[in-house]
């Protein structure tokens, strides 16, 4: 859903797992849905580690402990490896996240995520390990996430850092816009490279 | 959209201007097809090729039909079923009516917005990154995009092949272009010469190993050296098809005269004048000797054997007569929790219930080819059930020319019909919680063929022994 994005203060919810998948993240029995209702992908958000066979809850995943909520789900390194699906980015939506904090992203989940305005905030292991620490000693842990400034701050330990994004999405991302309004309005320049391809 | 808030330069933008040395043939495909550079952001990329299929098009489609747009460019864009297709009775509607839905949104899409459409039991239809190379849409040269993580396959052919979200999907049906970050480049270089035995998915499942699900993040790879030269098509196809297990944005081989053989004479190949112009212009894909790589890495072939997985990533896997590791972190424990294994054991002889040969990682003629070398005269294990599936009707039509229908018969296999069936099971092929499967696909996944379901990633002459054995075996003592 476009919406536009500036600071987000908020508790987390921590997942201190390595290499998430998105078959993971929503598995393939979800893929055939043909709209993109953000609900139904958000309910079946880490649908296999979240229910148990029998369709009731595990009382041991993160989603399930009431202690932890919030908009920020903080993740082990390379989250999001593994298949193309943009159904993971809507599941991480559609749940009601809209920051996702790890010490390293895979390419493609990345992009899908910045595509449906859900800011991936990449930090340092040591970083993300204070903030893991941090979660666990006090569940109610808030981190601010100035996208502006671009900085992510543990306001737990008040230790900031600054983490990247292109001038483009962020633009994007602070003003609700998307990339398919950018490329239909550059049409004749589509039709410019062409031409030139042809002759060349 | 205020443009005026975005500084856009048309210039087209060289990665490494002002750096001295060659060009990479990675840098020659991407320069060659940038529209334009947004400032402090992506650029925007011409695409020659979208690919469609039904999983990853249909929110695509109706974002085209809300916004009021019709496909820029419909004569560059092929679409076909492939995940939920059953592999069985293809005449008759898809049982699970969500899988049906789907499908029958691709080719309503298709029609509606003038897309070539391959339906189901359409003598063209298949796995979308089977078909496309066998029938000369994935050429040389080309951008080629489509909402799979596995397009990276078309690579194979010297294209620049990527896998896209849906929203991507829809940028290249209402502008035949994409806003792509451009990745770095890593050179993956291996020499020598294969063992017997060794094929280019143990080839691919090392490099796995080796670089790990992440190791190639941000990179665009290029595959080179004795190995790949002396590969077959279908075997650089295996090869590039597995480069996003190790996170790489894509994977191609520059084309030489094995990819110009294989393309002459297909369907959409150049004929002709245009073949030789086309021929002219592909011989020029290569990167120059002098070419620098972000990263530049070199293998030996004699380090690789047959190769297994144990975990639950691709990257977690041994050679065949290796051993699992016998300490390892908590993602380790894990993954040995899920698969039934212990650290420290051997694979071999571990029983196994499901052996899987297919998708687009090895559902080609070579493939059943290899699996028929193993299984003739021989019969299938009890208690194995073999589920082997050709990648496309093309393939299924090869197969019974070179009668290999006859020899797996004999060995009490059966041959279903195309799709990508047990790699991810989204239609009925589903391995049951607890089984354990052999599988020439490309994920390994907790859950990936089933919930529950185990799964270890092999070549087709590691499922093969397998499937006659009943046990997890090292091929080369079978053939």
């Amino acid at each position: 859903m476009k919406q536009k994005f500036d600071t987000i203060t908020s508790t987390c919810v921590p997942l201190p797992l390595e290499n998430v998948d998105t078959d993971q993240i929503i598995p393939a029995r979800f893929l055939k849905a043909t709209t993109r209702e953000e609900c139904f992908f958000g309910d079946n958000l880490f649908r296999d580690w979240r229910y148990r066979p029998d369709g009731t809850p595990n009382p041991d995943f993160v989603l399930n402990n009431p202690a932890y909520s919030g908009c920020i789900l903080v993740a082990g390194k390379n989250f999001g490896s593994g298949s193309s699906r943009e159904h993971a980015a809507w599941a991480i939506a559609g749940y009601g996240f809209r920051v996702v904090i790890s010490s390293f992203f895979a390419d493609i989940h990345r992009n899908n995520e910045l595509n449906n305005f859900v800011l991936p905030v990449m930090v340092s292991e040591s970083f993300l390990h204070e903030l893991f620490d941090s979660i666990a000693a006090d569940p109610g842990t808030q981190v601010c996430v100035d996208l502006p400034r671009q900085t992510v701050t543990n306001l737990a330990t008040g230790h900031s850092e600054q983490f990247t994004i292109n001038g483009y999405k962020k633009h994007c991302l602070m003003n609700g816009l998307d990339d398919i309004d950018f490329l239909v309005a550059n049409q004749h320049k589509t039709i410019a490279w062409e031409y030139e391809d042809k002759i060349r | 959209m205020n443009k005026k808030e975005l500084n856009v330069v048309s210039t087209p933008l060289s990665h490494r201007e002002g750096q001295g040395g060659g060009s990479t043939l990675f840098d020659k495909i991407w320069d060659r097809h940038i529209v334009q550079q947004v400032d402090d952001g992506p650029t925007q990329l011409y695409i020659e090729r979208l690919y469609c299929h039904e999983v990853t098009s249909p929110q695509a489609f109706d974002g085209m039909r809300a916004r009021g747009l019709k496909c820029f460019r419909p004569e560059r864009i092929f679409c076909m079923p492939d995940h939920n297709t059953p592999t069985h009775d293809q005449d008759r509607p898809i049982a699970d009516p969500v899988s049906k839905a789907q499908v029958d949104a691709l080719e309503r899409n298709a029609r509606e917005f003038g897309l070539t459409y391959y339906g189901m039991l359409s003598p063209d239809n298949g796995i979308i990154h089977v078909v496309g190379p066998e029938k000369g849409l994935s050429l040389p040269g080309m951008t080629i995009v489509c909402g799979d993580s596995h397009t990276s396959t078309h690579g194979a052919m010297g294209a620049v092949a990527f896998g896209i979200g849906t929203t991507e999907v829809e940028q290249v049906l209402a502008s035949q272009c994409i806003l792509q970050q451009k990745p770095k480049s890593m050179r993956i270089s291996i020499n020598g010469r294969l063992g017997r035995g060794v094929t280019a998915k143990d080839v691919a499942l090392y490099l796995m190993a080796r670089l790990t699900t992440s190791g190639a993040t941000g990179y665009f790879v290029e595959y080179a050296g004795d190995v790949v030269r002396q590969m077959s098509m279908e075997g650089r196809l295996t090869l590039c098809n597995l480069s996003i297990e190790m996170g790489a944005r894509g994977g191609f081989i520059a084309p030489d005269d094995v990819t110009f053989d294989y393309l002459r004479g297909r369907d959409y190949a150049p004929k002709g004048d245009d073949w030789d112009r086309a021929m002219a212009y592909w011989r020029t894909l290569q990167s120059d000797d002098d070419a620098v790589f972000d990263r530049d890495l070199t293998f030996d072939a004699a380090d690789i054997e047959p190769r297994i997985t144990y975990g639950t990533n691709p990257g977690m896997g041994i050679g065949i007569t290796g051993t699992i590791p016998a300490q390892g972190d908590a993602s380790l424990s894990k993954a040995l929790d899920y698969m039934q294994f212990q650290p420290g054991q051997s694979l071999l002889g571990t029983k196994v219930d499901y052996v899987f040969l297919g998708a687009c990682t090895n559902g080609r003629i070579e493939d059943f080819r290899a699996f028929a070398s193993v299984v003739r005269g021989r019969r299938k294990a009890e208690g194995v059930t073999a589920w082997l599936v050709p990648g496309s009707w093309a393939v299924d039509r090869q197969i019974r020319a070179e009668g290999l229908d006859g020899v797996l018969r004999a060995a009490g296999f059966e041959i279903r019909q195309p799709g990508c069936s047990a790699c991810l099971a989204m239609n009925d092929d589903k391995v049951p919680a607890g089984c354990l499967c052999v599988s020439t696909s490309n994920r390994n996944f907790e859950g990936r063929q089933g919930p529950g379901s185990r799964t270890v990633l092999a070549s087709p002459l590691t499922a093969a022994a397998a499937a006659v054995t009943g046990v997890i075996t090292d091929p080369r003592t079978l053939i």
